[in-house]
């Protein structure tokens, strides 16, 4: 008899999300397992360490009611798959691969690992092609490039996730007509929040070009681990199998994170900083690495993780491991929220690693990296004069500092802010940011070229 | 007689971790073949009859009972013609071949060979029969790329006398060159040789470094350089620039040759590498950088323990080149993540760790790695001299320098450079933090400068310095009492200070001329604000108004003096150097005369 078929009713222990089967042979690391509780109900697991004859087994629904005496365990010989289709697209699934959207499963053309196989740095494009979002902070500052991974750090109460459903509903190459293809992973996050990204496509017919995998916060914590590598591997078929240009919204990791230490709490693994398992980095990578470009393939997958700061700080495991994979982040702040910009985009310490390759002549336009440079540069230095004005006031200034302060104040109104529906194009962020330099005194210029200030700056005189 | 191999089973999996049974006889770090599909993998603990063996391959859907096999040998790389220009993972099998084999993405238990067996190499030799060699005399020599020269190298542990070697000619890597009688025994050697990664190779002995590492980049050359056969630090948080600074110090510095090791980063960074390098050209030779250069990727989604074996590799290829007396720069990006790595396994084996998790000879492996750079005498016969210097990101948790790997670095290294995201938020690159950064090579590299660039460079350096700890310490008065209320003389200062860090400090990366800058064209723009310094002082001294003096013509021009190009900026810094005199000069007139 083989081993699929062998029903093991040797549950030696169970403790938090963990359960250990005894008196298995030939089980391989992490292979499914297939549990029947002692009322019927199934769940699914998967082997974390395997010994000669015994497993650990992590439980992705969760151990409550499962029994060590009628709790049963079958290895069903083959590591975590999922079968893919492009009739993924306008579906939802929830955290186990199954269809929650009363329509008939999925008849798949292959069945993929859901771990994947690292893209050979050899075989990668670099991502170099500009994506319009619409969002002067992003499009101007930060550009994003297709294949690029760029989280965006939040706070909890900040309008991520409209930000988010945006970018998700504006973003577009130009020049092409081509839509993305949106794969939406929630994990952990409410049905209102999911709600509002399922409302939103709906309501611009995105819908159909779109998949869902969703464990919401009241679905089991364990699931939180493979639903990211679903996602991917759905994306990873859309991509480099059907040629599709994938954006992939991942939300929230926060929950990701706390559910793998929660695993490593009840291996007693020896904790890492605040808790969070030594390997966090090392996993984190192996699902943002997921995107990128392949040589010679048409489609791309471009990752835009979303994780909430715990207490804002940025220096937290979980942004700071984040911020060293990915290429860049969008970070958002509560005092821009507070004073009613949105979306509440802290320009200073966002970043876009790609963008200097994605921009410039005949992608954006030639001025772009020097207008980029400038707006940085002369609003990190009102920013500094806010400061000093806390304490000596505004009138201790010199004539030239106040212009500088002005321009902060300007740049946050009529840069930053935008509204939700409002889609900017690419020429009319750099218009606004050419205005805004008409502030500023002529010689203050200085990251940008010459040629392109008679060009472009606004003549008032 | 040839041994058995031997052969145990696989009795835990765990992660990358695994434990064999029947392995009673294998030794310490011996390489051994894990399961049904092969994989790689190395011992790093015995007990009795138990193994635990790291994989270097992913272990999904290994089982207990699969066999195990020993090979009995430590992890070694191959040494030979046909490295340069070539990309390996982190246990040196060429990704080309890998892409052959199994195509986009990596799967697992490839074996590829880590040189090409069948290309052949135009071998010219260089000693006779009759001669009597030492381990590192050269046999003969291989052009391997345009820039380089191969040299074929008797393996350091053998001496004897050259019985026979070959005439000139094209040979495969594996064919044998040359004969060597040691003690009766004879030796066949080909351009092929192994050796052990966590092995250093020998030299004859360890000199202090002398001479800089010309980086092309002004706050390195200039404010904290490092020598060649020398070691630094690039520690930062993410968004700092650690990588680009070490892409930077990899396209530009003066080393012949430059290993490049990406270890547990973005698999992106290394298409960039792949992509750029072979467009650019070396300033000193004119041929492309990508001849010079030796890639080794293990990116952050490749296994885990892999990450350890990427920096071993990389260094003792560094070694070999060294060898052949060349200057050889090491740039390990990053070495957190090898720490980490280190982490990942001490936790799986249940050691008792040390500071946050790191176990507790995470200290002396750093030390050890470290250590394998240097100006050394080499072996062999001609008492030839050869250097490696390595340089290595440190990526601490939440921008936070206390944290193990950077202290434990700190404690090993001579140069620092604090990358600061304060600098970096305001686009200020490369974001080295002056005040904390320090170079204990001062002393070695000025005499260098002195003779070779300009006498007055340790002087125009420190006097810089000194301007800019004084700037730092005005700032706290500025933001008490704002600058209007400063003395003119400190306001004149602030400005000095001010052009050095944005006109200096700050260069470019992606600016076609401002990416590179000659050590004479350092030299002369800090000559030429040094100039500006006394002369808006002297100013001061003749009543000019301060405002006067910071909206002179001349300040612009210096502020673009890095974009004037590497062979024009003589002619057009004494332009520039004219016009900031006689118009000071006028300003002074002026004032004067009213």
């Amino acid at each position: 008899m083989s081993n699929k078929e062998i029903e093991y009713t040797t549950v030696s222990e169970v403790a938090g999300p963990l359960m250990i089967v005894k008196g298995i042979k030939d089980v391989a690391y992490n292979e499914v397992v297939r549990i029947k509780t002692s009322t019927g109900e199934e769940r699914t697991g998967q082997v974390l360490e395997a010994f000669m004859n015994k497993v650990i087994v992590q439980v992705f629904e969760g151990t409550k009611g499962l029994d060590t005496k009628k709790t049963s365990a079958r290895f069903i010989g083959e590591t975590m798959k999922l079968g893919v289709s492009k009739d993924m697209l306008g579906r939802v699934f929830d955290g186990t691969g199954n269809p929650i959207d009363n329509a008939p499963p999925i008849i798949p053309e292959d069945r993929r690992d859901i771990n994947g196989n690292p893209i050979n740095p050899y075989s990668r494009e670099y991502p170099r092609e500009f994506i319009q979002t619409g969002i002067s902070t992003i499009d101007g500052l930060n550009t994003l490039v297709r294949g690029q991974k760029l989280p965006i750090f939040s706070g909890s109460g900040l309008p991520h996730n409209n930000l988010a459903a945006q970018i998700a509903r504006q973003a577009k190459v130009l020049g092409q007509k081509e839509k993305f293809a949106v794969v939406f992973c929630a994990m952990g996050i409410t049905f209102e929040e999911a709600n509002l990204f399922i409302k939103d496509f709906e309501n611009t017919g995105a819908l159909e070009r779109t998949t869902m995998f969703l464990n919401l916060a009241d679905d089991p914590t364990i699931e939180r681990i493979i639903l990211p590598r679903m996602a991917l591997t759905c994306a990873e078929y859309f991509a480099f199998e059907l040629g599709m240009q994938v954006l992939v919204i991942l939300t929230d990791l926060t929950n990701y994170a706390e559910a793998l230490r929660e695993i490593a709490a009840a291996r007693e693994e020896v904790p890492g900083r605040r808790g969070y398992p030594g390997y966090m980095y090392t996993d984190l990578a192996t699902i943002y690495e997921r995107a990128g470009r392949i040589k010679g393939k048409k489609g791309s997958i471009t990752q835009i993780p979303m994780l909430t700061m715990p207490d804002d700080d940025i220096t937290h495991p979980i942004p700071d491991l984040t911020g060293y994979i990915t290429e860049g982040q969008i970070v958002l702040e509560r005092g821009l929220h507070k004073k009613g910009i949105y979306p509440p985009i802290a320009v200073l310490p966002c970043l876009s690693r790609l963008m200097d390759r994605g921009i410039g002549k005949d992608k954006t336009r030639e001025d772009h990296a020097g207008v980029s440079n400038q707006l940085y540069a002369a609003y990190a230095e009102g920013c500094d004069l806010r400061d000093l004005v806390a304490i000596v006031g505004e009138d201790a200034l010199s004539d030239r500092d106040r212009k500088f302060l002005k321009f902060s104040e300007e740049f946050e109104k009529k840069f930053v802010s935008q509204d939700e529906h409002e889609d900017r194009s690419i020429e009319k962020t750099l218009e606004i940011g050419w205005e805004l330099f008409s502030i500023l005194p002529k010689s203050e210029l200085k990251k940008i070229d010459e040629n392109y200030i008679k060009k472009y700056l606004p003549k008032n005189e | 007689m040839i041994k058995e191999s031997l052969k145990g089973k696989i009795t835990r999996i765990s992660g990358p971790v695994i434990e064999a049974d029947g392995m009673r006889g294998a030794k310490m770090y011996d390489v051994v073949r894990v399961g049904d599909e092969n994989l790689l993998g190395e011992i790093i603990r015995l007990n009795e009859n138990i193994a635990t063996i790291q994989v270097y391959e992913d272990t999904n859907g290994l089982k207990p009972g699969e066999k195990v096999i020993s090979t009995d040998l430590p992890l070694s790389v191959e040494l030979g013609p046909g490295l340069l220009t070539n990309i390996y993972d982190g246990i040196q099998r060429p990704l080309p071949t890998i892409y052959d084999q199994t195509g986009d993405f990596i799967e697992r238990g490839v074996e590829a060979d880590a040189l090409d067996r069948n290309k052949k190499w135009k071998f010219v030799p260089t000693s006779k029969v009759g001669d009597k060699l030492k381990g590192c005399d050269v046999l003969g020599e291989v052009q391997e790329t345009s820039i380089i020269l191969h040299k074929i190298m008797v393996p350091p542990n053998i001496e004897g006398t050259l019985i026979s070697i070959v005439n000139k000619g094209e040979y495969k890597i594996e064919d044998v060159i040359a004969t060597i009688s040691s003690r009766d025994r004879e030796i066949k050697l080909s351009m092929l040789q192994k050796w052990p990664v966590r092995q250093a190779r020998p030299v004859k002995e360890k000199y202090d470094p002398s001479l800089p590492l010309i980086t092309g980049q002004r706050v390195v050359d200039t404010f904290f350089p490092v020598a060649k056969g020398g070691t630094a630090a690039i520690p930062g948080g993410f968004g700092t620039g650690k990588t680009v600074m070490l892409h930077q110090l990899a396209k530009w510095s003066d080393a012949q040759v430059v290993i490049y090791v990406g270890c547990g980063e973005r698999g992106n960074e290394m298409t960039d590498v792949l992509r750029e390098f072979p467009k650019l050209k070396d300033p000193k030779t004119g041929e492309s950088l990508m001849k010079r250069t030796v890639l080794i990727a293990n990116t952050s989604n490749m296994p885990v323990a892999a990450r350890d074996a990427s920096v071993y590799t990389g260094i003792t290829l560094a070694e070999y080149y060294r060898d052949m007396g060349y200057d050889v720069a090491l740039m390990a990006d990053s070495t957190s993540r090898l720490a980490e790595a280190m982490r990942e396994i001490s936790g799986r084996l249940e050691e008792m760790p040390g500071e946050e998790g790191y176990p507790a000879y995470l200290a002396s492996r750093l030390a050890e790695f470290y250590e394998r750079a240097g100006r050394a005498k080499l072996l062999g016969s001609k008492n030839k001299e050869g250097s490696v210097s390595v340089m290595g990101a440190v990526s601490p948790p939440g921008g936070d320098f206390s944290e193990p790997v950077a202290q434990n670095t700190l404690r090993i290294v001579k140069v620092f450079w604090a990358l600061d995201s304060d600098l970096a938020d305001r686009r200020h690159f490369p974001s080295i933090n002056w005040l904390k950064s320090y170079s204990l090579y001062l002393d070695e590299v000025s005499s260098w400068w002195k003779k070779d660039v300009g006498e007055h460079w340790l002087n125009l350096r420190n006097n810089a310095m000194a301007l800019l700890q004084k700037e730092s310490e005005l700032q706290e008065i500025v933001k008490l009492v704002g600058p209007d209320a400063l003395p003119a003389k400190e306001r004149a200062l602030l400005e000095s200070a001010r052009m050095i860090r944005e006109d200096f400090l700050q260069q470019s990366a992606f600016h076609e001329v401002d990416t590179y800058c000659s050590e004479k064209k350092q030299y002369e723009m800090l000559r030429i604000m040094s100039k500006y310094s006394d002369l808006i002082q002297k100013a001061i001294e003749n009543n000019v108004n301060i405002e006067d003096i910071i909206s002179i013509k001349s300040r612009e021009n210096i502020a673009r003096m890095g974009t004037i190009s590497n062979q024009e900026f003589e002619k057009k810094f004494k332009d520039i150097e004219n016009e900031l005199e006689q118009e000071i000069e006028g300003i002074i007139n002026e004032v004067n005369k009213t």
